[in-house]
């Protein structure tokens, strides 16, 4: 079993186009979507994560290219030098899982890995630069 | 009625007898108390704020080479510092941007190395007088071999400012942060309840010469800063809606710490400079009491379009942008702050406690803060 986080660009003329039953269907993957942008006649984004077989996924990718729609992997992991971080939260204002995070009342910067879509969009939002991206398993690159 | 002087309160912190609370922590005290009390309990009232403040920078004098130099331009770390001053005077300002490096360092970055005493390269160029005959000069300065190094922020500490948001379709890059297309997100950008002139929004006690925390030192208000604003729409309780009042600061730079200044990048927009700034209050009589109990709840703002292509305006008060979220357009949009609580609530913190030490004592100001000035200067394009 094999588990990727995977985002999608629909071209306006696809943003119909039933692909994640076909996923499930065609190739037994489970797909759980982590979020989406779609809008009729518009460039439409979605983030998933798919789990299945390694072969499933890379037939399923193949199938995606064919369709005229963009993939792109994420195969990194956010990194965070939370001992320079100053808390000021600009980095919560791009994140779109909320995996960067603060609250009332401390409003310390939290990092919920897990939640993490490893978009990247932080790593420029944030104003020291703290935010890296970094292979899996080397969290220090 | 008055129901204490500034003079009797630095003599009860001298006694190490003053009552010293954040303006956070006044806020319950007037809650559960009334300001009549409260004025009597409480002596001071400190607050704090963490922002990045782009009209900061530094003079440093260098001190003199032999042969001397009238240096006419001047680079610390490849940044420009301007040097139309006396011989060897330069200012560094925050957002200049490093010649090679371009957004990645800046003016903001050199003011930090040299708080953290590392070693800046600095070169320098002159056309050459009969007085100072060198042409140029290549060295390195740090924090222990100039002369002097201080801190001059034309404008910090705004009293409050206008959140911001974005009505395109594109993704913008701006000094409040990234706004995502179609009102994707809120930028906000204050301490609100803990932030000086929100606590004291008639300038009442904080004018020229006021003693300020700055940077991790003691430094004062030097003037009114520019863009001062006092005639911003204000509400019945005096505080201005978006942005108003403005503070020059002065403050020792050799003697600030990196812990309250540190230099920023914002995503195609350039450098600027985290300041830490915190101003103690004196709790002279009720009204200050009321004014430094004011609460998110009581502090209100207008979202803008930070794109500029529309004239959208929505008010909201501090307490519905600290939730997390707004409602714009009957859409739920997550609201960001890019000023920091845990630094500003860290620096009222540290200096209740230099207060109450009787290391830090109160000021009264030389000179009152404008109240009224005519609306700010809208430049006419003359030309192409």
């Amino acid at each position: 079993m094999k588990k990727v986080k995977v985002s999608l660009t629909f071209p306006p003329s696809k943003v119909t186009f039933p692909l994640m039953t076909l996923l499930v269907r065609n190739f037994g993957l489970e797909v759980n979507i982590l979020h989406a942008d779609i809008h009729l006649n518009r460039t439409g984004k979605l983030i998933v994560e798919l789990s299945g077989e390694e072969e499933s996924i890379d037939k399923a990718l193949q199938f995606i290219n064919g369709q005229e729609i963009k993939y792109h992997l994420f195969n990194g992991m956010l990194t965070w030098q939370e001992e320079e971080c100053v808390h000021c939260g600009a980095c919560t204002s791009v994140c779109p899982s909320r995996a960067l995070s603060m609250s009332a009342p401390d409003f310390y910067l939290t990092f919920n890995k897990e939640e993490c879509l490893v978009c990247g969009l932080c790593i420029k939002a944030c104003p020291l630069r703290l935010l890296h991206l970094a292979h899996r398993g080397n969290e220090t690159a | 009625m008055p129901v204490k002087t500034i003079d009797e309160i630095n003599e009860k912190i001298s006694e190490g007898k003053a009552v010293v609370v954040t303006a956070e922590e006044m806020i319950g005290i007037v809650e559960e108390n009334g300001p009549k009390k409260a004025a009597q309990m409480v002596d001071v009232v400190t607050t704090g704020t963490f922002s990045p403040m782009c009209s900061s920078g530094a003079f440093i004098n260098f001190g003199h080479s032999s042969p001397p130099i009238r240096m006419t331009r001047v680079w610390l770390n490849d940044v420009m510092a301007y040097a139309g001053i006396a011989a060897v005077d330069a200012y560094i300002g925050a957002t200049e941007l490093s010649e090679s490096q371009g957004m990645a360092y800046g003016g903001a970055h050199v003011i930090e190395d040299f708080i953290n005493g590392k070693d800046i390269r600095l070169y320098a160029e002159s056309y050459g007088t009969d007085c100072y005959p060198r042409k140029s000069i290549t060295t390195t300065i740090n924090k222990y071999n100039v002369n002097q190094a201080y801190m001059f922020n034309p404008r910090n500490c705004y009293q409050n400012y206008a959140a911001a948001t974005n009505s395109t379709d594109k993704t913008i890059y701006t000094y409040m942060g990234t706004l995502l297309p179609q009102f994707g997100n809120v930028t906000y950008c204050t301490s609100g309840q803990l932030s000086p002139l929100l606590n004291d929004p008639e300038y009442r006690t904080i004018g020229i010469g006021t003693r300020v925390f700055i940077g991790g030192a003691q430094g004062y208000v030097a003037f009114e800063g520019t863009q001062h604003n006092p005639g911003q729409e204000r509400m019945p309780n005096g505080i201005p809606i978006g942005p108003a009042g403005t503070l020059a600061l002065i403050g020792d730079m050799k003697k600030m710490s990196t812990s309250f200044v540190r230099a920023a990048i914002y995503e195609k927009y350039g450098t600027t400079l985290f300041v830490g700034v915190g101003i103690p209050i004196p709790i002279l009589d009720e009204d200050m009491a009321v004014k430094t109990s004011v609460s998110d709840k009581d502090i209100y703002t207008n979202i803008v379009d930070k794109s500029g292509k529309t004239s959208f305006s929505q008010r909201v008060s501090y307490q519905e942008l600290r939730s997390g979220f707004v409602t714009i357009n009957n859409k739920k949009v997550p609201t960001a702050p890019l000023s920091s609580m845990v630094k500003a609530r860290e620096i009222a913190q540290l200096l209740k406690m230099q207060v109450q030490k009787g290391e830090f004592l109160l000021t009264m100001p030389a000179e009152k803060l404008p109240q009224n000035a005519k609306p700010l200067n809208k430049l006419d394009v003359r030309g192409d």
